[in-house]
């Protein structure tokens, strides 16, 4: 491992106990810093306008995303498509702070994604069980989030694959040294990196929760579940009062094992967004980049 | 002796890896009910300054901690935790707890691909590594407080009454730093 991608790995650490937010103005960044995002992800849409507007969706036209980083003094984070090794380039040459390889949008690969270890600038992938995780690792990302379904506010999916990559993470602690080999095959992951998961019963870089997250309760069980963070994306900019949400989530996260205190957060939030059962819906995104 | 770290957002368990590896009892602040437990240092770990002074004030941890902080409380503050304590941040009206005399600049090196390592001299001791991510710079320093380590002429770390505070991540590579 490279000094750069160690760099990229401690400030996906400087994240940890946050929530990363999806906003798409200038405006929203801003409502989002003030109500404790810990960064932001600059999109054209959020995924539940993508999933409702159909065809083709890109990476983000730089001006807007430019307009952002102006906008905020934390982080700004913005997709690209799996494999689209030209548009991850675009977003390095405008500094982003990390880039977001994202089953959102249209893969332009349907086979590979970006050799990530080729860049200086920082990856986040998605993943839904650990040998996912591990590949996406095997290949340069230095932080990894659950897939869930985005665009929902259904949060099912996200509590399947933490739940299923903290249960392989057990599994693969629990084994003998001489049973890695199988493992790794069974994985279809690097040896190496199970090796790091069999020593240390963590992943090498920081896992966050993201897909479907819509409520200070939904982050709470998603940290209770061992994700060291959450995406809100479109949870919060659908939802009545968005300020106040995002506040009582950043909130949620910090302080998951409060009960008391979660209930406080959780009273009179306004309408949460409306959401559509991740098991109704045509588009499966996070059947995109395995 | 007894380490109370911020826990609220950031690299608070890097920071708790690193006390414990000094042999202290450590343990998390993330409510003022936590503060019950009394506490001999205060560690103030990396993150995003915006983030944990919010949350100090949205969960009443603010002004005890103060108290405690300009009360004498030894402080160990690293990034964002030197940013809490800062009397001035450079074009930001904002300050938070104010209590070491220094003004600090955010993102002083840009952004992510403005995160570097490099190696240099402690408080005497030298080849100790530095990570400095989306870091802050000193810009201004009181002529009382020590300065402990230096890159390019600016302060990137200083020692000021009970207050130690970094630019960088002493608890990211430890190796060999012996920070009170």
């Amino acid at each position: 491992m490279n000094d750069r991608q160690e760099l990229n790995r401690n400030l996906a650490q400087m994240l940890k106990g946050g929530v990363i937010m999806d906003v798409t103005t200038p405006e929203q960044a801003k409502i989002a810093e003030d109500a404790g995002a810990c960064a932001v992800m600059a999109l054209e849409r959020i995924p539940a306008d993508i999933r409702a507007a159909g065809g083709v969706s890109r990476m983000s036209d730089p001006a807007m995303i430019k307009g952002i980083q102006a906008a905020v003094s934390i982080p700004v984070m913005a997709k690209c498509r799996i494999g689209h090794i030209a548009e991850a380039r675009i977003l390095e040459a405008i500094e982003i702070d990390y880039i977001d390889e994202s089953e959102v949008l249209s893969p332009a690969d349907d086979v590979r994604h970006i050799d990530k270890t080729k860049f200086s600038v920082p990856f986040v992938c998605g993943a839904r069980d650990l040998g996912e995780a591990l590949r996406r690792i095997g290949e340069g990302a230095t932080m990894i989030r659950t897939k869930g379904e985005p665009g929902t506010g259904d949060v099912v999916q996200a509590v399947r694959h933490m739940r299923k990559m903290q249960s392989e993470i057990r599994r693969v602690a629990s084994l003998r040294e001489d049973e890695l080999y199988e493992a790794a095959k069974e994985l279809a992951a690097p040896l190496d990196l199970v090796r790091f998961v069999h020593d240390n019963g963590k992943l090498p870089v920081v896992n966050f929760a993201a897909g479907g997250v819509a409520t200070p309760a939904d982050a709470a069980l998603m940290m209770e579940l061992g994700a060291e963070g959450v995406f809100v994306g479109s949870g919060i900019f659908k939802s009545g009062d968005p300020a106040k949400r995002a506040a009582a989530i950043v909130q949620a996260v910090t302080n998951w094992q409060d009960s008391k205190l979660l209930a406080k957060l959780s009273e009179n939030l306004g309408p949460a967004m409306v959401g559509i059962n991740a098991d109704e819906i045509e588009t499966i995104m996070e059947e995109r980049g395995k | 002796m007894k380490v109370g770290v911020l826990s609220v957002q950031g690299a608070f368990a890097e920071m708790e890896a690193y006390w414990r590896s000094q042999g202290a009892n450590v343990f998390e602040i993330r409510q003022r009910s936590d503060l019950e437990r009394g506490l001999d240092l205060l560690a103030l770990p990396g993150g995003e300054s915006t983030v944990q002074g919010k949350l100090l004030k949205d969960l009443g941890l603010f002004a005890s901690l103060k108290e405690r902080i300009d009360g004498g409380l030894p402080v160990f503050a690293v990034c964002a935790g030197l940013i809490l304590l800062a009397e001035k941040i450079e074009d930001d009206p904002t300050v938070w707890f104010g209590s070491l005399p220094v003004a600090v600049r955010r993102n002083a090196y840009g952004r992510q691909l403005g995160s570097f390592r490099t190696v240099g001299d402690f408080d005497g001791t030298p080849g100790v590594p530095m990570t400095f991510i989306r870091a802050p710079a000193i810009t201004a320093v009181s002529p009382e407080a020590k300065v402990l380590s230096v890159f390019n002429g600016q302060p990137t770390a200083v020692r000021w009454r009970n207050v130690t505070a970094f630019t960088w991540h002493p608890e990211l590579n430890a190796g060999g730093l012996r920070p009170i």
